[in-house]
């Protein structure tokens, strides 16, 4: 039997090892457990290894249009073993990082599969079984299998991709975000299904990179958690590159041969066959609570997800949930602020569930979408007056300059209060700029302190002042 | 020049206090010896006097800010032939300044503050006043102070929030903040607005009797916003417990006018009486056997109907009424800054009605009858089920009987219903084995538990009026003489 600890993480993704870490600030005695890698899927198989693919095709696509700046850069071309190389070698360095980051804090690293043999009960510790797993080799340091003992058990095990029946990936024609991500050669044409932020950014990707790209989506609206206006802007953007886009269509059936073929159905019953080399299915994620023994311990579990009061605790006193498994949004901010959130509600700290309306959420694709708060239709749904301003990049100077001259940034105030209720953007960079409004919405800022704020000149960021001062009838370069 | 009045420090190591009240309002003329203010600390109310002569010409700190520190200013005095609109902090102190009476308080806990102004406290100073007996209801500024006084301090709230608090017309000073280092945010505001437009300013006890802060009932029509009633700490907004939960797997039930009063009554006995409580066991055997022979001699009508037919309860409120009688200091409700003892028991009786409850009121138990309280009971929780009962059949008393004895609970804890000094919680009457002169021996018996308000019925008090009360019971042929 080992040491007890007073707090255990289950996963090493980016909610787990951030919870690791503020564990360790506050003094407890701590362990995270992981059967894969340090960092989880965002940083292996997730956020950070497609942002090295995605910058390897701005770049590429910059070269492509070298002339539009005056300069010559013939015969350019890539080498897909040395895009995914380098982007492996960024996974590897920050997953490196990681495990500093946990032996500085003095964190234990354990690994395998871990299973919650009983929950912690009064002054009695709680046990958690971690099994032997060939998935992976274990980092340096890290202690093996076997059964540890934690006064608290946090669930951080994150997420996978959702497969959909008979269209299962096979991890030959259809892929999941792993193959995409590591692709030997690149395909000639592609059908992604889903195009919420994972399909839409290996959209933009692999069209970059040259491929014939088609997307479906079941949904009326590309990118369907985002603002009408937005979506609409980048679907006209990425028609104009090339991709093809479905929405509110569905692939009913897939036969696989020498390429796939995909039955979409359209509206109206309307049905198409698509060909392509590779099916990218990009439907959404679901969270991995199984094998973990909630069940059996009567964490309740809802609609697959582990049901929180909003501070991590399940229904079972002393097993607590965190990130993906505790439901959307799916991303890894919202996973480390919940891990933090988490922890410092153990120690006793005074902690505020997460507002989930403010937590900002990013596409890399070309260009970048950025969004923070409700969404126009969202706030008419729920009964506000709304002032709504916008501004275009065509009237920005830094934007010209950058030769990014398409792009809106959109803000959403309620009337009577001048509450800001949402922001929204498309463009270049917009991903970078988001976080001012999430401070200002975090500070509860109206619109007036935002009108009063110096922006600095000349900055894509003036924009954000310039829909402030249009939802109010005030914009100057418009 | 005009007179900085500092803010005074009550003990030799205080180094904050609370500002609770401002007994005096702007534009007020003050002679030395006016009592200008409350302060209070965690150990104790003390009023800040004037010593010099003047016009209060500016309340620099408002009402219900807590922790200001020593020494800074809290208002200014302009003096004789000073505009008192123009007054402007003079220097930094040096010059005239009021100094409050303020001698080291040092009261030990427990100790009875009531000293009369002017009388040494133990610490060896001069108190000027201590809070029983305070300044006549005259000299008190209506309602509190008009929003917008916050000027001179700075006063931590979200743009958004000051904006909302500005639109309904609330008085940011009031609000208590739960953001960051208590920074007031939207949360807080929404919340004081809420529980703020069904509460009156305080002084609703002494308007028409129908407003009277005690028993649930009839939602009052929604006040003007409170300047100074602080904010009730509130839990969680709807928004954030909705948030927890899958929409679709609950459903939403609105609140009617009684719910709101009891949630907003007991929320605040709660959080602003001292409940303390005391059990103890009382054998039945003796009543039970009374009240059968009892209801057996009640004559009948002539359909055979008995007179009456009386029940545990009605012991049990004859017997709290005359316990109350013989311990009359437990007698009594808190009333701010005295206590009313009362010369007649009125016990109320807490009545379960779909949705709710009542607590209509037995007047002068203590004389009646117990086949009179048993008729009067009856009637009261029939008109209590069809909420007809007027409202000044549930106001008043001192304490309450509430009995789930009928569920099978065995003793329970109640909280205390406004302005009531005590509550009776009574469990159910069963079999039980205790030992009776070293051998087992079967009795039936309850539980009952008092919760005491401790502002008023201190541990002692509580256990003689329990003592009393199971006497009573045990003896109850004393019930009918």
């Amino acid at each position: 039997m080992s040491d007890t600890y007073d707090v255990l993480i289950i996963g090493a993704g980016p909610g787990g090892y951030v919870a690791a870490i503020r564990a360790a600030q506050l003094g407890f005695k701590t362990a995270v457990v992981d059967r894969e890698h340090l960092g989880g899927i965002c940083l292996n198989w997730g956020c950070i290894p497609t942002k090295a693919l995605l910058r390897s095709a701005e770049i590429y696509h910059y070269m492509q249009h070298a002339k539009d700046y005056g300069l010559t850069a013939d015969n350019v071309g890539f080498d897909v073993s040395a895009i995914v190389k380098r982007s492996r070698g960024v996974s590897g360095r920050l997953n490196g990082g990681v495990g500093m980051l946990l032996k500085k804090n003095k964190v234990d690293v354990i690994w395998g599969e871990a299973a919650i043999e009983a929950a912690p009960k009064g002054n009695e510790a709680g046990r958690v079984v971690v099994r032997e797993t060939k998935r992976a080799e274990a980092p340096k340091g890290a202690k093996a299998a076997g059964t540890y003992q934690a006064k608290h058990i946090v669930v951080a095990t994150g997420a996978r991709p959702r497969a959909i029946p008979g269209i299962e990936p096979d991890r030959r024609q259809i892929w999941t975000y792993y193959e995409a991500m590591v692709p030997d050669k690149m395909p000639k044409s592609l059908l992604v299904m889903g195009s919420g932020a994972i399909g839409i950014e290996f959209a933009s990707f692999y069209r970059t990179m040259g491929a014939e790209v088609t997307v479906v989506e079941l949904l009326p609206q590309i990118l369907p958690v985002e603002d009408h206006e937005i979506a609409a802007h980048a679907r006209k953007r990425f028609e104009k590159q090339g991709i093809k886009i479905l929405t509110g269509a569905k692939v009913t059936k897939v036969t696989k041969g020498d390429s796939v073929t995909a039955t979409v159905e359209t509206e109206g019953g309307k049905t198409q066959e698509i060909t392509a080399e590779i099916l990218i299915s990009a439907v959404g994620v679901v969270g991995n609570i199984e094998n973990l023994g909630l069940e059996k311990l009567g964490v309740t579990i809802e609609r697959g997800i582990v049901a929180t009061d909003g501070l991590g605790r399940t229904s079972v006193p002393g097993i607590y949930a965190i990130g993906d498994v505790a439901g959307p949004p799916m991303l890894a901010h919202k996973a480390e602020h919940e891990g933090v959130i988490c922890v410092e509600t153990i120690k006793g700290l005074h902690a505020h569930p997460m507002d989930k309306g403010k937590i900002p959420g990013c596409t890399y694709c070309q260009p970048q979408i950025a969004s923070v708060g409700l969404t126009e239709a969202k706030a008419r749904e729920q009964g506000f007056d709304v002032r709504v301003g916008r501004f275009p990049f065509a009237g920005n100077g830094k934007a010209i300059a950058l030769g990014e001259p398409d792009g809106l940034v959109k803000t959403i105030f309620d009337r009577k209060t001048g509450q800001l209720l949402g922001a929204h953007m498309v463009g270049a960079e917009v991903t970078e700029l988001i976080q001012g409004y999430v401070v200002a919405m975090t500070l509860e800022t109206t619109e007036e302190e935002l009108m009063h704020t110096v922006f600095p000149h000349p900055t894509l960021s003036e924009m954000m002042h310039e829909s402030v001062l249009d939802a109010y009838g005030r914009v100057i370069h418009a | 020049m005009p007179i900085n009045v500092l803010m005074p420090a009550l003990s030799p190591t205080m180094e904050k206090g609370n500002l609770a009240k401002w007994l005096k309002k702007e534009g007020d003329t003050v002679k030395s010896g006016d009592v200008l203010a409350e302060i209070e600390t965690d150990k104790a109310t003390m009023e800040v006097e004037a010593v010099d002569e003047g016009v209060l010409a500016k309340i620099v700190v408002p009402e219900g800010t807590a922790d200001v520190p020593v020494n800074d200013l809290i208002a200014l005095i302009a003096e004789e032939g000073e505009d008192p609109k123009s007054v402007q902090a003079g220097g930094n102190g040096q010059d005239k300044t009021a100094k409050a009476e303020t001698p080291p308080a040092g009261m030990a806990e427990g100790e009875k503050p009531r000293a009369p102004a002017g009388n040494e406290t133990p610490g060896g100073g001069t108190m000027s006043y201590e809070r029983v007996d305070t300044a006549p209801e005259g000299a008190r500024p209506a309602g509190g102070t008009a929003a917008g006084r916050q000027e001179g301090g700075r006063l931590f709230a979200s743009p958004l929030a000051r904006r909302i608090a500005k639109q309904e017309g609330l008085d940011l000073a009031a609000v208590q903040g739960s953001g960051p280092h208590g920074r007031i945010i939207e949360r807080d505001v929404r919340a004081a607005l809420e529980g703020g437009a069904a509460r009156p300013a305080q002084p609703a006890a002494k308007e028409a009797p129908a407003a009277k802060p005690d028993q649930p009932q009839a939602p009052q029509p929604p006040a003007p916003k409170p300047a100074a009633a602080a904010a009730p700490p509130s839990g969680l907004t709807a928004k954030q417990v909705m948030g927890m939960f899958e929409p679709g797997s609950y459903e939403e039930v609105p609140l009617d006018g009684m719910r709101k009063t009891i949630a907003k009554r007991l929320v605040e006995s709660k959080q602003t009486v001292p409940h303390f409580y005391l059990s103890l066991d009382v054998e039945l055997d003796a009543l039970l056997s009374l009240r059968e022979q009892v209801n057996a001699g009640a004559t009948k009508d002539k359909d055979g109907k008995p007179a009456f037919k009386l029940s545990v309860n009605d012991f049990v409120i004859k017997a709290l009424a005359l316990a109350l009688q013989r311990v009359p200091a437990a007698n009594s409700v808190w009333a701010e800054d005295r206590i009313l003892r009362f010369r007649h028991s009125d016990v109320g009786v807490a009545v379960a009605i779909d949705g709710g409850l009542f607590t209509p009121v037995i007047r002068k138990a203590e004389q009646k009858t117990l086949s009179t309280i048993s008729a009067e009971m009856k009637d009261l929780a029939a008109r209590a089920r069809t909420k007809k009962l007027k409202p000044d059949e549930y106001q008043g008393g001192t304490t309450a009987v509430s009995n789930l004895g009928m569920f099978g609970i065995k003793s329970f804890g109640a909280v205390i219903n406004p302005p009531h000094g005590t509550i009776l919680a009574v469990g159910a009457g069963e079999a039980r084995v205790v030992a009776k002169n070293g051998a087992p021996a079967v009795v039936q018996a309850m539980t009952v538990t008092l919760s005491c308000d401790h502002r008023v019925v201190d541990g002692a008090l509580g256990a003689e009026l329990l003592a009393a009360f199971k006497g009573l019971i045990e003896s109850p042929m004393g019930m009918l003489v």
